[in-house]
């Protein structure tokens, strides 16, 4: 055997080698991926960066935001764009007149507002930037109501943490929408329930009549079609438990800071 | 640029003032089973170089690379693979680069997308700057899946973005802390400074080290005991530029971080030209693994191994000729 061959064979025992090791490798990824327990060591990233990520980031930092120049043409709706149900489309029917949106739970003074009483509340105009979890990124002004002032309205009790978002779309199995956020981050300056994009009002596959723009994080967060906003202390015993649909069923973080 | 990385060894710059050198900390012979004679070699090694028929293996035994180094190096290998597997997993989610902010759809940079030709058949089509490539088979449509990156290729190896994310935003902790580990340990150890910053000879002979890479011929003796100038530059490239360049077009794609450091959005030119940045930094790595991996094939594979699980590297004594 020269050592041509030599060399020849040992590249051939090297990928061999290599090429089997990738094998067992993948396979023992996407064991581990299916797995009861592994998910859940991976999860621990999340409560990692999340602390980590408000431990630097001041409370009211706010995202950039851009001019009218930077708006994108073509503003991608994801999710959901249209809730197909009977009681939606008897709204949009009315031009979402009777359309309210209820704040309540660990609260002294729940309040529902209409649509319209909303609009007549001091609005806030951002041209902010979109971040969906799949990669891409749309410019889009917004206007609309700043959460926190709601919230401070209705007054939130001392053990009150969370506030979990009820939409009014289902996915194709019925399973309703939802999201939540800490309450903290409800008090940021651009956090608001939106109900218009680009100077118009909001159309139905961005969510109308009403949405929630949470800047700070990515775009599954940002529930459309809103209802009802419920304070509460924690999320376990609601809905799937880990605080929003694509958290219960997709396997997504709750923090969508990254 | 096929040797741009091999795996010589050395002393580094530890000339003067007697400090050893990380490469080098500890020196002695190296001759099995003839450790009497060996013993007597040492000191004339030169004279009688000639004469002596042991001198073939006349090997000297170094110590390489120091255990810190070395569990930091072997902890890399799988959170740089999961990290690249599990980040082409994400980037299968919107198979598409950008420039600037925004990403108009029209105007991608780089996309990876299926197509259905007229005839029905489904055809993997990559697009760099306008042009396009078929690359059915591995990109765009493999295995009769239409995917950007193939199952081969992504963690986990079906379509799952959330489980993808869980895996990279794990190991991305992971590389971190193992990278402040290493940069700490390399500068206070001064394997930095010593072993891996070119000195200026390297730099003005670095036209010759470009020609040895090009036939492939490696250093031997005294001169293998260092890492030479295309070596050290690789290694200081990917340690220190591409490294910091891949957590920071990270960070930059986080909404969070840009509201605490608005900066990084300035600095990368927005949001999807870091996701870019991200992408071509990901490659060098791979790039540079490629190399890596074959130089330690080319320059010896298993005295390569040796010298990053145990520490111990054999080099040949330079003859005299």
């Amino acid at each position: 055997m020269d050592s041509h061959e030599r060399a020849m064979e040992r590249r051939q025992f090297l990928k061999g080698t290599l090429g089997a090791a990738s094998l067992v490798a993948l396979a023992g990824c996407d064991n581990l991926s299916q797995s009861s327990w592994f998910p859940s060591i991976l999860s621990k990233a999340e409560k990692l960066t999340e602390r980590a990520q408000r431990a630097i980031t001041p409370a009211n930092a706010l995202a950039k935001e851009y001019g009218e120049a930077d708006i994108s043409k073509v503003f991608p709706a994801n999710g959901n764009t249209d809730p197909g149900t009977g009681e939606y489309a008897e709204h949009v029917a009315q031009k979402f007149a009777n359309w309210t949106v209820m704040v309540g739970g660990l609260v002294q003074t729940p309040t529902s507002w209409t649509l319209a009483a909303l609009k007549e509340l001091p609005s806030r105009t951002q041209i902010t930037r979109h971040d969906c979890v799949e990669g891409w990124s749309a410019i889009g002004k917004w206007t609309g109501v700043p959460l926190g002032d709601l919230i401070r309205q209705v007054q939130p009790l001392p053990n009150a943490r969370y506030a979990v978002l009820y939409c009014a779309d289902v996915d194709e199995d019925g399973v309703p929408y939802y999201e939540s956020m800490a309450l903290a981050d409800c008090f940021h300056p651009q956090t608001i329930l939106a109900y218009e994009l680009n100077s118009a009002p909001l159309d139905i596959p961005h969510g109308a009549p009403i949405r929630l723009r949470f800047e700070r994080q990515l775009g599954y967060k940002q529930a459309k079609y809103l209802t009802m906003i419920e304070l509460v202390e924690t999320l376990s015993g609601i809905r799937g438990g880990k605080g929003g649909y694509w958290e219960d069923d997709q396997g997504y973080e709750w923090y969508a800071g990254i | 640029m096929a040797s741009l990385i091999h795996e010589g060894t050395g002393t580094g710059q530890g000339h003067g003032r007697g400090q050893a050198s990380e490469l080098a900390m500890r020196s002695e012979p190296f001759v099995p089973e003839q450790q009497s004679i060996s013993d007597g070699l040492t000191g004339t090694q030169g004279s009688i170089s000639a004469a002596a028929p042991f001198l073939v293996s006349g090997t000297e035994r170094i110590y390489r690379h120091r255990l810190p180094i070395r569990i930091s190096h072997w902890l890399n290998v799988p959170f740089l693979v999961i990290l690249i597997m599990s980040g082409l997993q994400i980037f299968n989610a919107h198979p598409a680069l950008y420039w600037g902010d925004r990403s108009d759809r029209d105007q991608p940079l780089i996309s990876i997308r299926p197509i259905q030709t007229d005839n029905g058949e489904m055809r993997g089509i990559t697009t760099v700057l306008g042009y396009k490539f078929d690359t059915t088979g591995v990109l765009g449509y493999s295995n009769g899946k239409r995917r950007a990156f193939p199952e081969w290729a992504t963690i986990p190896s079906a379509k799952v973005l959330a489980m993808g994310r869980q895996w990279h935003l794990f190991f991305a902790w992971a590389l971190v802390v193992n990278g402040l580990f290493f940069t700490a340990y390399a500068l206070i150890s001064r394997h930095v400074t010593r072993d891996l910053a070119p000195t200026g000879k390297d730099l003005r002979d670095i036209g010759k080290a470009v020609k040895d890479h090009i036939v492939l011929r490696h250093p031997t003796g005294e001169e293998a005991k260092r890492y030479n100038v295309l070596q050290k530059l690789a290694y200081v490239g990917v340690l220190f530029v591409v490294a910091p360049l891949i957590v920071l077009t990270g960070l930059a794609m986080s909404p969070t971080i840009d509201t605490a450091f608005p900066w990084l959005l300035t600095i990368f030119g927005g949001r999807q030209a870091a996701r870019t940045i991200h992408f071509i930094a990901c490659f060098s790595f791979v790039g540079f693994i490629l190399i890596h991996v074959s130089q330690v094939i080319l320059t010896g594979f298993f005295n390569n191994m040796r010298s990053m699980v145990t520490g111990w590297f054999v080099v040949k004594r330079d003859t005299g000729r």
